[in-house]
């Protein structure tokens, strides 16, 4: 129970961030994206505010042995990069222009997104289900 | 073709600026929440993405709680706001479902988004967190140069 209320707590104040910082509009991140157009820093701002409070939370891991809830903390990732990391991230990036939407933003939305905002979602849990396949294929090749 | 600002233009903008370091402050720290409550790394692709493929439904409840409150409580802020809240989606729903099936697969392929990357990784000065970092934004930029700038279709 404990866990779902921490969960619960962090998803509302995630969503509150987001709509306050103007993430949810997809033309604040579009703005930041076009350096060549009418370029638009917020978004720096945003990231750089989020980092901080996170900087002190990796620090406090490290002063205890588990979480709250009893649960270990992450591991450090593998260090390896790997082409699915640079594949995976161009891929992200070009649907994250073209529409101006990330995951996050795209859900705290949903009330108020339109049409628009909820064909985004289902095509992005379209794309999460076939990503698996891709992934085989891509590490097929890699290996060819 | 550059906006010229006119200062009141301007003022808004340095505004934005103060909200987005403000909603930044917020977003971290949900995502320290998450991170010192339950030990999780707070990326919404991998929330999301453990559902979708069902690789985290052994903690489907934490995932279902965080979206929920992720979807319910933007929503209950709404009257805040002196102005209408909008997202301006494009209403080409062919760009939106491209925009959409890139992002699904690219935070799957990668193992995270600007969440969990960006945000979470780059804090603990994780090389992948910064390198993913790094390439979405890089990709961001030259997707906007070539659909907006030189084939002008967003």
């Amino acid at each position: 129970m404990q866990r779902i209320v921490i969960a619960a707590l962090s998803g509302g104040l995630f969503g509150a961030g987001l709509l306050v910082s103007g993430m949810t509009d997809t033309t604040k991140v579009q703005g930041w994206l076009d350096v060549f157009g009418a370029w638009d820093p917020t978004l720096a701002f945003v990231l750089g505010g989020a980092i901080l409070p996170m900087l002190v939370a990796w620090h406090m891991t490290t002063k205890r042995a588990v979480s709250l809830a009893g649960t270990p903390f992450p591991n450090r990732p593998d260090p390896r990069l790997g082409h699915n990391l640079v594949i995976g991230s161009v891929l992200f990036g070009a649907g994250w222009g073209l529409v101006g939407l990330c995951p996050g933003p795209a859900i705290a939305s949903l009330s108020w997104g339109g049409t628009g905002g909820i064909v985004f979602i289902l095509a992005m849990i379209g794309g999460m289900l076939v990503a698996q396949p891709i992934r085989l294929q891509i590490d097929r090749l890699a290996a060819a | 073709m550059p906006r010229r600002f006119s200062e009141q233009d301007k003022n808004m903008i340095q505004a934005d600026w103060i909200w987005g370091l403000v909603g930044g402050l917020m977003i971290g720290t949900a995502a320290a929440i998450f991170l010192l409550g339950n030990g999780r790394i707070m990326g919404a692709s991998g929330i999301i993405g453990g559902l979708v493929d069902r690789s985290g439904l052994g903690n489907w409840a934490e995932r279902v709680a965080f979206l929920a409150a992720l979807v319910v409580v933007p929503a209950l802020m709404l009257p805040l706001f002196s102005v209408e809240v909008s997202t301006n989606v494009t209403s080409n729903l062919a760009i939106v479902i491209a925009g959409g099936l890139l992002v699904g697969i690219g935070t799957r392929l990668a193992n995270g988004c600007t969440s969990g990357h960006g945000v979470c990784g780059i804090s603990r000065f994780s090389l992948r967190g910064i390198v993913a970092t790094v390439f979405y934004l890089l990709a961001g930029g030259i997707a906007m140069v070539l659909f907006r700038h030189v084939l002008g279709v967003i």
